[in-house]
C-alpha cells in the first residue's frame, strides 16, 4: 500500500494553494522543513515569515494579518503551536473568529525518539473547547491535502493536525473531503469503529480481521472533531449499539470525549476507548504504538469487549 | 481615502470633556478602568484629531491607519474617543460594560473603530507586527500604532514581537509606551524594574523617541517624527500621570480597576470645573443611568 506522511501532504498542497491564491501568506516557527510549509517559503518568500520559536508571536502575528484580508496559515509542532499560544488563540483568532489556520505536524505519540516532551496528546482537547473553531484530523494524505484547500476557501479559523511518521493511503483519486462530515468507510452491523488521524488505518485492519471471524464492524473515519457530524454518529449508534473509539491523543478531551458527549445525551449505548492513559517517551514510533496499545488489535479487542456489553 | 484629520477642535477642550464621559461611563455601571483611561487620554486624542488617516464613515477602509489598543483595560477612553470621532453615537457610551452593548469591558472588534479584540496583555505589538507586514505585501502605505501599557512590557510577548519588528525593518510601525509608572497592584518599579525602558526597545533595534505623554504638541511632533523614519520601526515612551486631571486619583495605584464613587465622581467634575448642569446634559446624552444623574441631581 502507498504511503505519505500527512505533514508533506500539506506541504505539497499549500504550495499549490499559494499559486492559486495571492492572499494566503504562511507564519511558522524555526520548524518549517519538518512540517513542509518550507516548500511554500522558497516559492513565496515575500508571503512568508519565519519568527523562530516564538508561537505566541506567531499566533497574534497570523491574526493581525487575517485583519488584513490575508489568509493566515500558522505552522509549526502540534506541541509548541496549541500548548504555549493557547491564551493568543483564544483571544485572537477563536473570539474574533479570525481567518487564521493553523496547522501543526509531530503530533501524537509517533513524533517517536524525541519523548513524552515532544508528544502532544493534549492538542484535540485544547482546540475543541474553542468555541467556533473547525477541527480537522486528516487520516492520510490526501485528506491532509483537501482538507488544507478547505480550510483557506472557508472563512474562520481552523486547526489540523498532521503526522511526522508515513501512513498509508486510503483515499483513491475520486475522494471528496467534506467539511463538518464524518466519513463512513464501511457500513457493518455489529459494532462502529469511530477513528482519526493515522488509527483510522488501524481501524480499517481490525475490521478486516474481526470479519473473519464473522464480526462486521463499520468503520468511521471522523476526521471534522469539531463541529461534530451528529447525525451520522447518532445513526451508527442507532444501528450497530456498540462503539470504540480510537485516537493517538489521551483518553480526555479527543474524540472519546467528544462523542461518549453526545451519546450519553442523545443514545445511551456502550463505549469501548483505544487511546493513551498516560505520557508516553522515547521510542521508535512503532514500538510506542505498541507498547501504548494504538494497533489494530487494541481495537479488535475493544470490539470483542463492547460487544459483551451490549443489551 | 481622505485624510481625515480633525485639526480645527480645541484639543484642551476635548480632553476635559472626555474625562467628564470616561469618569461618567465607569460610576454608571460600578466597574472600569479609570487610572490608565486618564493616563492615555492625549495620546489617544492626537492620534486620532491629528495624525490617523480614517474615515469614521468607512472604518474598515483598506488604505486607513491601523490603531491597536493592545492595553484593552483602558477602553473607556478608547470608546470616548471613538465616539468623539464618530465611529458610534454618542448615546451607546452609557451602555458601557452593560448586557447587550457593544462596549465590552475590554476592548472588542464588535466596536466600529476597534481594530484588535484585546484583554490579555501583551498582545497586541505582535498584531501590529501582522498589520505592518500585510502593508509590505500590499504596498498601500498605511501607518500601524499600537498603544502599550508600561506595566504590560512585562509580558514577554512584547519582547518577541520587538525582535521580529525590526527584523522584518517595519519602519511603518509605531509602539506608544503610556509610561503612567503605576501598574495593577502597585507602581511598576515595585513590581518589576523596567528601567531603562529606552535602552532596551533601542537594543532590539528601535528608534526610540520620549516625550510628554500629555502634551498634544509634543505628542504631534513625536509621532511624525515616528511617521518619517523609514528606517526603523519607531518606540514613542510617553511619560504620562495615571489618572491624570483629577488629584486623588493622579498616581494612586488605587484607580487602576476600581470606579470612583458617586461622590468622588462629583468631587472629581467639579475639578474639572464642570457645572452641574453641563454634567446632566452630557449624562443624558450618553444615556447614563436615572439614578446616576439623580444623585447627581441631588449632591452637585
Amino acid at each position: 500500500m502507498e504511503s505519505i506522511a500527512t505533514r508533506e501532504a500539506f506541504g505539497k498542497a499549500l504550495l499549490e494553494l499559494g499559486h492559486e491564491n495571492n492572499d494566503v501568506v504562511v507564519v511558522g516557527g524555526d520548524l518549517n522543513v519538518s512540517t513542509f510549509a518550507h516548500l511554500f517559503g522558497h516559492e513565496f518568500p515575500d508571503r512568508f515569515f519565519d519568527f523562530g520559536p516564538a508561537e505566541q508571536n506567531i499566533m497574534s502575528v497570523a491574526a493581525g494579518l487575517a485583519s488584513c484580508g490575508k489568509i493566515a496559515v500558522a505552522t509549526t509542532f502540534a506541541v509548541f503551536g496549541t500548548g504555549r499560544p493557547f491564551d493568543q488563540i483564544r483571544m485572537q483568532i477563536a473570539q474574533p473568529h479570525a481567518n487564521v489556520k493553523i496547522v501543526c505536524s509531530h503530533a501524537g505519540l509517533t513524533v517517536g525518539e524525541d519523548g513524552s516532551s515532544a508528544q502532544s496528546i493534549e492538542d484535540i482537547g485544547l482546540m475543541c473547547t474553542l468555541p467556533g473553531f473547525n477541527v480537522i484530523i486528516p487520516s492520510d494524505g490526501p485528506e491532509a491535502a483537501q482538507a488544507i484547500k478547505t480550510a483557506i476557501e472557508t472563512p474562520g479559523p481552523f486547526y489540523i493536525r498532521t503526522s511526522r511518521a508515513s501512513s498509508p493511503i486510503i483515499h483513491d483519486k475520486n475522494y471528496k473531503f467534506e467539511l463538518g462530515k464524518a466519513e463512513v468507510l464501511h457500513n457493518g452491523n455489529d459494532a462502529t469503529i469511530l477513528a482519526c488521524g493515522i488509527m483510522v488505518s488501524a481501524a480499517l485492519e481490525a475490521k478486516d480481521n474481526l470479519l473473519k471471524s464473522g464480526i462486521d464492524c463499520s468503520v468511521i473515519n471522523l476526521s471534522n472533531l469539531s463541529p461534530l457530524d451528529t447525525e451520522t454518529i447518532l445513526n451508527q449508534a442507532n444501528k450497530t449499539g456498540a462503539f470504540v473509539t480510537a485516537e493517538e491523543h489521551y483518553i480526555r478531551g479527543g474524540l472519546n470525549s467528544l462523542v461518549s458527549q453526545l451519546i450519553t445525551s442523545n443514545h445511551p449505548i456502550p463505549i469501548e476507548s483505544v487511546a493513551l492513559t498516560s505520557y508516553g517517551e522515547s521510542g521508535e514510533s512503532s514500538e510506542l504504538l505498541e507498547k501504548y496499545n494504538l494497533t489494530a488489535a487494541s481495537i479488535e479487542n475493544a470490539v470483542q469487549k463492547v460487544m459483551q456489553r451490549k443489551v | 481615502m481622505r485624510n481625515n484629520n480633525n485639526q480645527n477642535v480645541d484639543l484642551k477642550k476635548v480632553s476635559s470633556d472626555l474625562r467628564r464621559d470616561i469618569l461618567m461611563m465607569i460610576t454608571n455601571v460600578n466597574s472600569g478602568h479609570a487610572g490608565g483611561s486618564l493616563s492615555e487620554l492625549e495620546i489617544l486624542i492626537t492620534l486620532y484629531n491629528s495624525i490617523l488617516n480614517i474615515d469614521p464613515q468607512n472604518p474598515s477602509d483598506k488604505k486607513r491607519d491601523r490603531f491597536v489598543l493592545s492595553k484593552g483595560h483602558a477602553s473607556p477612553g478608547m470608546y470616548a474617543v471613538l465616539s468623539h470621532r464618530g465611529f458610534f453615537p454618542r448615546s451607546d457610551l452609557g451602555g458601557f460594560r452593560k448586557l447587550g452593548s457593544h462596549l465590552q469591558g475590554h476592548t472588542h472588534i464588535g466596536t466600529p473603530g476597534v481594530e484588535m479584540s484585546a484583554g490579555s496583555l501583551g498582545q497586541g505589538l505582535s498584531f501590529g507586527v501582522g498589520m505592518a507586514l500585510a502593508e509590505k505585501i500590499d504596498k498601500l502605505k498605511y501607518n500601524t500604532f499600537v498603544l502599550l501599557g508600561d506595566g504590560e512590557c512585562e509580558e514577554g510577548q512584547i519582547w518577541e514581537a520587538a525582535m521580529s519588528a525590526s527584523h522584518y525593518n517595519l519602519s511603518k510601525l509605531t509602539a506608544i509606551v503610556d509610561r503612567n509608572k503605576i501598574q495593577n497592584d502597585r507602581f511598576t518599579d515595585e513590581v518589576s524594574s523596567l528601567e531603562p525602558l529606552g535602552n532596551k526597545w533601542s537594543s532590539f533595534g528601535w528608534s526610540v523617541i520620549k516625550c510628554n505623554g500629555h502634551n498634544t504638541k509634543s505628542l504631534e511632533s513625536s509621532f511624525k517624527k515616528a511617521i518619517s523614519d523609514t528606517t526603523k520601526p519607531t518606540v514613542i515612551i510617553a511619560d504620562t500621570v495615571k489618572g491624570k486631571g483629577v488629584s486623588f486619583m493622579e498616581n494612586n495605584p488605587g484607580f487602576h480597576g476600581k470606579a470612583p464613587t458617586v461622590e468622588q465622581l462629583i468631587a472629581a467634575l467639579h475639578e474639572l470645573k464642570f457645572s452641574k448642569k453641563s454634567v446632566l446634559e452630557a449624562g443624558k446624552q450618553m444615556n447614563i443611568s436615572d439614578s446616576l444623574l439623580s444623585k447627581i441631581s441631588e449632591n452637585y
